[in-house]
């Protein structure tokens, strides 16, 4: 018993610094404090994949009494602790993913063209903002066919990210 | 019809609802990602940045080291130059100098008139338009002379300090401010910053660039520009309500003491006030008073107190042109470049107050979007190089002000084709460069960065913990990053989440210049190269690329106890030796210096294009 508390106060220990690490490349100007518009990347960064609407909580979570447009470290460090020791928000794995475009590929071509894209990513689910959207089409959509290829697309994503 | 049709197509949008939510969802995964990472390559760009300057200020402290220990013991063997004050001389025969110049008919470059006018910064503009390899600085000069208009009595500007150095045209940039201040001496404004400063130019390549391009009269123009720099003004006050100051300021700045202080005096951040000034002790056997370097073998000796600035005037000015701005209340010693200060917002209110100023806009700092605004509103970092570190690193910015109306911010980014490369090649590209530069610093400690390994691996295993890893780069490379989340990108870790320690120096090695040479030799004469060089220029008193090996002995032996290195002095004369650099008794110490360089490992610097579909 006494082991495995042990072990757990080391993990807590290195999830610590971790987030630390993480909390500190966007705290500019050094003083245990990040603009409330970097929660979402730091929170991502760390390996996890809130929807925009879990994020909303979580802000909620760390955000002061009276919001004032800075997250301190003291109230965000526990809360991204235990997100990491309960694994919260897990990434997408790649079938998933892969399964989703196929939903949306209804016609099974293997592509979505990029009006269709455009369609469902601004329209659908948690829509994308225009220069999401943009910044989605200029790295996925072929500019010969103007659609995407997903499978491809997912790969290389996959590659890039490793 | 019915309820079955209905609730199928209820069932589909459900389904494409819950598929958009998820490649939406993981999209800006990964997009968090990529912005996480290009400020990771920020924060390393930066810290090493500021790491090189402190190690700049620490020379000054070598420097006044040497000048008491080094002239002392070898006043016989160097020849001192004698060299009388700035004179009146010294300026007639400049002034003949130019005249003396010749300049070829073959030469079809800009010829200015004197006295200039506003067709002579068109010229300039028009030729340096031409010039085939403009990149950097000079592009966004242009961009804002282009967006904004050219200065003039209607349009006048404030250019904050750091014209030069880093990018390869700070002349060109320098000649358009210069000659657009000559023809419009009351609208253009130039503020003096911490790379105006001849030392600061022999680390970051000004130094370089301007003997490089000049070949005959390199030299004469740096003494020159010795001089203008510790003319430029410290600071602007606009409108009786902006002070413009290219660092910052600490809770003592007095603006009446600067705006009085004979700034000439003034030369450079490394070399400060002699000690004795206070009491005007000219004791001559010390040789401590107004002994100075220049960069052009001038050791001036003069036992006038008067030649210097005081302890406290000097410490005035490099709080202006060092410091930077933070969110703690306060004052603090600037750590991470080694001079100025860290001023909080309480620092600010109580000075702007004090001067019944509203703003301060500074520089001196690298901003992702160009422009920072902290302390409530009453601080402004303006950043006008754009990809100041590397492709995609940063916006530029300028700031407008109207009387009257809130400043204006202007941003843009100048950039080759590649521009219109997607986000994630370009932080590629950030990254890669950010990386790069790491790794030649861990190369650079490598003795002592294994043997801090070892220290921890008490089971030989070849292994440590993330944790344990990151303590050691930490603590022996002085540099505040983000280990853990870069620990993937510089060494292998294996399944266990255990990290693979000697794979650090996996990517890269240093070039040994010849097989015999020692390994820890090697990797100190990389590690100081920078400092050497200008060590090296310092004491070459005639500028010619030579110093003896007497000198070289000296110099490195008092370099080697000031700087804790040890290393035996008789391997650094065989290295020497056998280099056959000797020529004459003496050593090139460019061709020395350059036989010390690393070499990335070939696979890292052709990394496979990945193809890219838009």
């Amino acid at each position: 018993m006494a082991d495995e508390k042990d072990r757990e106060e080391i993990i807590v220990a290195e999830f610590h610094k971790k987030i630390k690490e993480a909390f500190e490349v966007f705290d500019h100007e050094s003083n245990n404090t990040v603009d409330v518009r970097e929660i979402g990347t730091i929170i991502r960064s760390l390996g996890c994949c809130p929807t925009e609407g879990e994020l909303h909580d979580l802000i909620a979570e760390v955000e002061e009494e009276e919001p004032t447009g800075y997250i301190r470290f003291e109230k965000f460090l526990p809360v991204m602790t235990e997100i990491l020791l309960e694994r919260k928000y897990r990434p997408i794995p790649e079938d998933v993913l892969l399964r989703a475009f196929e939903v949306l590929d209804s016609a099974k071509r293997g592509f979505l063209t990029k009006e269709e894209l455009i369609k469902y990513m601004t329209e659908e689910g948690e829509p994308f903002s225009q220069e999401e959207m943009e910044e989605m089409l200029s790295a996925a959509i072929d500019p010969e066919s103007n659609s995407i290829n997903y499978k491809d697309y997912i790969t290389m994503m996959v590659i890039d990210e490793n | 019809m019915g309820c079955s049709s209905s609730s199928t197509k209820t069932r589909r949008s459900e389904t494409s609802l819950r598929a958009a939510l998820i490649i939406q969802n993981w999209y800006r995964g990964y997009k968090a990602r990529l912005k996480a990472r290009q400020h990771y390559a920020l924060t390393i760009f930066q810290s090493i940045e500021y790491a090189d300057e402190q190690g700049q200020m620490q020379l000054s402290t070598f420097f006044s080291f040497m000048l008491e220990n080094y002239t002392h013991i070898h006043k016989e063997e160097l020849e001192l130059r004698n060299q009388s004050l700035e004179s009146e001389q010294d300026l007639r025969d400049r002034w003949d100098y130019v005249d003396s110049i010749d300049v070829p008919d073959s030469y079809n470059g800009p010829r200015l008139q004197f006295p200039l006018t506003c067709t002579d910064i068109d010229l300039l503009l028009e030729a340096f338009k031409e010039q085939q390899d403009l990149h950097g600085k000079l592009d966004d000069l242009f961009l804002i002379f282009y967006k904004n208009g050219l200065p003039s009595e209607r349009n006048p500007y404030v250019f904050n300090g750091d014209f030069v150095d880093r990018g390869k045209n700070s002349i060109e940039i320098l000649m358009i401010l210069c000659v657009s201040f000559l023809v419009y001496p009351n609208d253009l404004h130039l503020n003096r910053g911490n790379h105006e400063d001849f030392m600061m130019n022999l680390r970051y390549g000004f130094t370089k660039e301007i003997l490089c391009k000049y070949k005959l009269h390199g030299k004469r123009i740096l003494q020159i520009l010795e001089e203008l720099y510790a003319w430029l003004p410290i600071g602007t006050v606009v409108d009786n309500e902006i002070l413009v100051i290219h660092g910052g300021i600490s809770e003592t700045t007095d603006l009446n003491l600067l705006h009085r202080v004979e700034r000439n005096k003034m030369k450079s951040v490394l070399i400060p006030p002699a000690e004795t000034n206070r009491d005007h002790d000219t004791d001559s056997k010390h040789n401590k008073v107004g002994v100075t370097f220049n960069a052009h073998g001038r050791i001036k000796t003069n036992g006038s107190p008067t030649e210097h600035l005081t302890k406290h005037e000097w410490e005035q000015i490099i709080d202006i042109l060092w410091s930077d701005p933070r969110g703690k209340n306060g004052c603090f010693p600037n750590t991470c470049r080694g001079g100025g200060c860290y001023f909080g917002p309480d620092v600010t209110s109580k000075i702007l107050n004090k001067y019944q100023l509203k703003m301060l806009i500074r520089s001196h700092e690298c901003k992702p979007e160009g422009y920072e605004i902290c302390h409530d509103g009453k601080v402004v970092t303006i950043f006008s190089a754009s990809n100041y570190y590397e492709e995609g690193s940063n916006r530029g910015a300028y700031i407008k002000l109207c009387s009257g109306t809130t400043p204006r911010f202007f941003q843009y980014q100048v950039t080759k084709a590649t521009c219109f490369q997607p986000l994630r090649q370009r932080v590629d590209t950030m990254e890669n460069s950010a990386i790069k530069i790491l790794r030649e610093r861990v190369i650079s400690r490598k003795s002592d960065l294994t043997r801090a390994f070892q220290l921890q691996d008490h089971r030989k295993s070849g292994k440590l913990s993330v944790s344990q890893w990151a303590f050691c780069m930490e603590n022996i490379l002085g540099l505040n990053l983000p280990w853990r989340s870069l620990s993937s990108n510089l060494v292998n870790i294996d399944q266990n989440g255990n990290v693979e320690y000697m794979s650090s120096f996996q990517n890269i090695r240093i070039e040994k210049p010849v097989q015999e040479a020692h390994s820890t030799l090697v990797e100190t004469l990389y590690r100081y190269r920078s400092d050497l060089e200008i060590i090296f220029n310092a004491i070459d008193t005639d500028h010619s690329g030579l110093i003896s090996m007497e000198e070289f002995r000296a110099m490195w032996k008092l370099f080697s106890s000031h700087y804790n290195v040890l290393i035996d002095d008789s391997q650094v004369n065989k290295l020497a030796n056998i280099m056959d650099l000797n020529k004459d008794g003496s050593i090139d110490f460019n061709e020395f210096l350059k036989a010390f360089y690393v070499v990335h490992r070939y696979e890292d610097l052709m990394k496979p294009d990945v193809t890219n579909l838009g």
